[in-house]
């Protein structure tokens, strides 16, 4: 495998009790998973499986309370500039139009007005937004302004992405094409991600490999690689008859249909 | 922000609302003696034109003016700094708002003006007692509007911004203040009416000049018509506040929706 770029190590997580005098709760128990430079790996598990969680950690907001999470072989102890990560929700600034809200990490991070200027183009135009730049987040659908948090998570050029349910708030149609886009700028860009999500056929039409967690605490309880051809190409692997047999073993694994009863 | 006249419908609307002025001016001069209602109740409309240029000529009426609008002024523009300052402070710290708010909730709830004869004590019949009552009484609005913009900010975006390691003074200049300012001019826009009566009831306790002092001395003289030009007067001034508000708040807030298309 390629060089490792986010690695976890018995990574475990604990938060303080909600009542008073109760025992701490664990949120993930001992992971241990790496993810290969320019891999693309979601994240599966039941509602409440500490997915969030470890994205947290994985993006510095959140320490680990037990283990270590590397990222290129550096231990994460903080934010830093090799990750980045995109919600569910766009967190979009309202007050600033679309080309600023690109530009928003760059400001952070102090590049120069017009190197961030000539990214946040550059990006738009590859999200294909180009004519929204001036645009205020309102004024863009949802798809359109989750496009806009891609393309502001990709400015930074983070070494690895973090995703937590990005597409989950769309509509179906757009979900789908959102994917298409996701999927084919990680395939130009090379890059890293990590893609926490509750959707089946996402987790396995946009990855290489998908990581199936347990209840809470949650551990990692299999690792299902995605021998479908064309990740780069997610609507593809939609309609291959290969992508029925995963689902199923995902739904298996998941217990989904016992939930049924 | 000028209505556009070429809209046959605005056009219309103009029309009809000046249509309007002519008939409430006219009601105003001939209505009272119609129902056989004194002047010393309600001066006609002339009458009350006539004293303006009277009291402007003997009474120094542009310079009582003055004095009003330069305490409403003074009083606002202290109130509102202040307002902002404890909004943001009480904001960011939940500590210090559970401590505080008690003190403050009765701080508002108690009657503003009713502080007016206190501070006359404290101050004397100077410019001070009536700006500190228009700052306490502009202060409120603004800080509970400013405190409320902070706490309303998602959780999330803060995050974002320390995930691109943001330091506070960042996330205060690029998210917590730019995300105060609608409600802050909201609080704003309450507080320009509310610095005008601040100021009037200091004038009205204790002083010689001022629109609160005219008002005094035209009801001690029965001078109706002095009143009346008094209380336009006063409106005027916050009339003239409130437009500077909404004239700054649309080129300050022009990214907000139903907005964005209008200012430029």
């Amino acid at each position: 495998m390629a060089r490792i770029r986010l690695e976890c190590r018995n990574v475990t997580k604990r938060f303080a009790a909600a009542r008073k005098g109760g025992p701490p709760v664990t949120a993930v128990a001992d992971l241990n998973f790496t993810i290969g430079d320019g891999e693309v790996v979601s994240l599966i598990g039941p509602s409440g499986c500490g997915k969030s969680t470890l994205l947290n950690m994985g993006s510095g907001l959140d320490p680990a309370s037990d283990g270590e999470v590397l990222i290129d072989g550096e231990k994460v102890t903080g934010p830093n500039a090799h990750v980045a990560f995109m919600l569910q929700k766009d967190l979009l600034l309202p007050w600033r139009n679309i080309r600023e809200n690109v530009e928003f990490g760059l400001e952070i991070r102090g590049r120069p007005a017009a190197e961030r200027r000539a990214v946040a183009l550059d990006l738009l135009a590859k999200c294909r937004l180009p004519a929204f730049a001036d645009h205020y987040p309102h004024q863009l659908s949802g798809g359109m302004r989750q496009r806009a948090a891609l393309a502001r998570t990709l400015a930074v050029d983070p070494a690895v992405l973090l995703m937590d349910e990005p597409f989950s708030a769309l509509d179906a149609q757009t979900k789908m094409v959102l994917q298409q886009d996701l999927a084919r700028m990680l395939a130009e860009t090379g890059k890293t991600a990590l893609f926490v999500t509750h959707d089946l056929v996402e987790a396995i039409a946009l990855s290489d490999r998908v990581l199936v967690m347990s209840q809470r605490p949650g551990r990692i309880i299999e690792e299902i690689p995605v021998d479908i051809p064309g990740r780069g190409n997610p609507m593809e692997r939609r309609k291959s008859p290969r992508l029925g047999p995963y689902v199923a073993r995902l739904m298996e694994l998941l217990h989904i249909d016992e939930t049924l009863a | 922000m000028m209505p556009d006249f070429s809209d046959p419908a605005i056009r219309r609307m103009t029309i009809g609302s000046a249509l309007l002025f002519v008939v409430f001016v006219a009601a105003w001069e001939w209505g009272p003696p119609l129902f056989g209602i004194p002047s010393y109740i309600i001066p006609p409309a002339s009458k009350v034109w006539h004293e303006f240029v009277r009291m402007l000529g003997s009474d120094r009426l542009m310079y009582h003016t003055g004095i009003t609008a330069m305490q409403v002024f003074a009083g606002f523009i202290l109130g509102m700094l202040l307002g902002m300052a404890v909004g943001f402070a009480l904001g960011m710290s939940p500590t210090a708002e559970f401590m505080l708010s008690p003190y403050i909730l009765a701080l508002q709830i108690a009657p503003k003006v009713a502080f007016a004869p206190l501070f006359v004590i404290w101050f004397g019949y100077t410019v001070y007692p009536k700006i500190l009552v228009a700052v306490l009484i502009v202060f409120f609005p603004v800080m509970i509007n400013v405190l409320g913009a902070v706490r309303a900010i998602d959780p999330d975006i803060v995050r974002l911004a320390k995930s691109f390691s943001a330091g506070p003074v960042r996330i205060f200049r690029m998210i917590e203040f730019p995300a105060s300012l609608p409600p802050f001019f909201a609080g704003l826009r309450i507080a320009a009416t509310l610095a005008v009566i601040g100021v009037v009831v200091g004038e009205l306790v204790g002083g010689n000049q001022g629109l609160g002092y005219l008002l005094t001395f035209g009801e001690g003289s029965a001078n109706t018509p002095m009143v009346f030009v008094t209380i336009i007067m006063l409106t005027l001034i916050g009339i003239a506040l409130y437009g500077i508000i909404v004239l700054i708040e649309n080129r300050v807030l022009h990214w907000l929706p139903g907005r964005a298309r209008k200012a430029v």
